[in-house]
């Protein structure tokens, strides 16, 4: 069976590229439009993978994305990709031990991934 | 790595060995800034001595006794902050009594410790102030340079404007590898988007040059006789293409002029900004009214909508750089999130003030207020 794939995006037009990418991986795709409509999919649905973006509605939804869905589904793992390295000079490591408590993600890709690496990032975590 | 002064001012010798000793070899590490601070200990055994070294060497923090030989430690207190002297006086004393304590936070004493304390207490306290004080300075210097607003705002704005960037060379690449075909026709959507997204983009570019403009630190405007009115009439013009567009109907509710002086350029912006918000946020078969009324000392511009009005949460951040509302109703409206802040600049260049009252669902007024005859950038 194939494996569900939920992306969150507020540029509608990333999310539709990035789902038609997905898509030619081999994947099912669902996808939402904020951290709202996210949490309400992850009510019913257990997704096998999630790709957050981390500003939606506020600065850090894809933060608090990560941390609902891990939550109630502790095995999922979580890619948050964003251009805010690029654009900030901020960066998260998420294997830091400090920063592992709180970032709840497996994963944190630059927004601008080719789609090779992209493919062979999610086979990596979901261990295909 | 940074050197701090500390100033210990204690009558006893032993208290001012000790100190020394306890932050010999202490540092503090802030973890974000790669910097870490070492200490100096610098020593006074009476007041005088205190203000003494405040004035020749300007320590950073001074650990106070209030019970000293000659003049008083609250004195000492009162020196630095008559100074107004960037120093955090801590006091350190056996007799903190509540009065004391409430006198000395008033005169601007950060903190206390009491006497006698631990190597560790006196560790901790001196971790605690010195961070504190680290960053208040490295926020006083960016705020001077203007830099924390700067870096954020470059920040945000570099996002907004490579987000269309990278939507349209998705949309490209796609169209490039022909993912769906050869027919053109399979991609009239995506190109829809693009020159959606290039318009934004361009209506961004728009704005930061009225931005620019506002804030190029020359706000010497072009003062001189305007008529509000008209100037309200023009953009009522410009916009009606778009309103029709969206069948929105704009009415102008005016007596016949409205003098003010002031610059013409910048009251444009100001009903550009508001009408299109109007028009763009509103209902099919919505309507606009453009109110301007002129009194005593006010001139009063108020632009309603009968469109998909603001929550609360909403109105609170509205006025903010590239703050755009997200909602399922607004999500193909595209903007840049600078309208709204850059009328605010302007009219708080006039001393004036906007506010917004609005009901979801049914509408939001916006309302400005502009001084007629007084000193504009004093």
């Amino acid at each position: 069976m194939k494996k569900t794939i939920l992306i969150v995006d507020d540029d509608l037009d990333y999310l539709f590229q990035m789902k038609l990418k997905v898509q030619q991986f081999g994947f099912e795709v669902i996808t939402a439009e904020g951290q709202k409509e996210a949490e309400h999919i992850i009510d019913t649905v257990r997704p096998d993978l999630a790709i957050l973006d981390l500003m939606m509605e506020s600065d850090d939804s894809g933060f608090i994305l990560a941390y609902r869905i891990k939550r109630k589904y502790p095995d999922v793992p979580i890619i948050i990709a964003t251009a805010v390295t690029a654009e900030t000079g901020m960066t998260f490591n998420i294997n830091a031990d400090d920063n592992k408590q709180w970032i709840k993600a497996d994963l944190y890709l630059d927004k601008g991934i080719r789609a090779d690496q992209l493919q062979r990032e999610i086979h990596k975590l979901l261990k295909i | 790595m940074s050197n701090y002064k500390i100033l210990v001012v204690d009558d006893e010798a032993g208290i001012r060995m000790g100190t020394r000793r306890i932050l010999q070899n202490f540092k503090v590490d802030y973890p974000f800034m790669d910097e870490h601070i070492e200490f100096e200990v610098l020593e006074a055994a009476t007041g005088e001595d205190a203000l003494e070294i405040i004035d020749s060497q300007m320590p950073d923090i001074i650990l106070l006794d209030n019970k000293l030989p000659g003049i008083q430690g609250i004195e000492v207190l009162e020196y630095v902050k008559r100074k107004m002297l960037d120093i955090v006086v801590v006091m350190i004393t056996s007799y903190a009594s509540l009065e004391l304590a409430v006198k000395a936070t008033r005169d601007g004493a950060y903190d206390f410790i009491p006497k006698p304390f631990t190597p560790q207490e006196l560790r901790g306290s001196i971790e605690n102030i010195t961070k504190q004080l680290f960053l208040k300075r490295m926020t006083q210097k960016m705020n001077k340079e203007g830099k924390q607003i700067r870096f954020q705002f470059l920040s945000v704005l570099s996002h907004e404007l490579k987000a269309p960037l990278n939507a349209i060379e998705g949309y490209l690449k796609i169209m490039q590898e022909r993912q769906f075909g050869e027919a053109l026709v399979s991609y009239d959507q995506m190109i829809d988007r693009s020159i959606e997204r290039i318009t934004g983009m361009r209506s961004l570019i728009m704005d930061l040059l009225d931005l620019t403009k506002i804030e190029s630190g020359n706000p010497v405007q072009n003062f001189e006789e305007v008529d509000v009115a008209k100037i309200a009439r023009a953009s009522i013009d410009t916009m009606r293409p778009y309103a029709i567009q969206k069948d929105v109907d704009i009415h102008l509710n005016s007596r016949d002029s409205a003098l003010m002086s002031a610059d013409s350029k910048e009251l444009e912006i100001i009903f550009n900004n508001l009408i299109s918000n109007a028009v763009k946020y509103n209902k099919q078969g919505g309507r606009v009214d453009v109110f301007i009324k002129k009194e005593a000392d006010f001139l009063t511009i108020k632009v309603s909508d009968s469109g998909i009005g603001l929550t609360e949460e909403d109105q609170e951040n509205l006025f903010q750089d590239f703050f755009r509302v997200k909602n399922s109703k607004t999500r193909n409206i595209t903007g840049s999130g600078l309208g709204l802040s850059i009328i605010k600049k302007i009219v708080e260049m006039y001393h004036g003030d906007i506010t917004v009252e609005s009901i979801p669902d049914q509408g939001s007024t916006f309302t400005v207020q502009l001084p007629v005859d007084r000193e504009i950038n004093s």
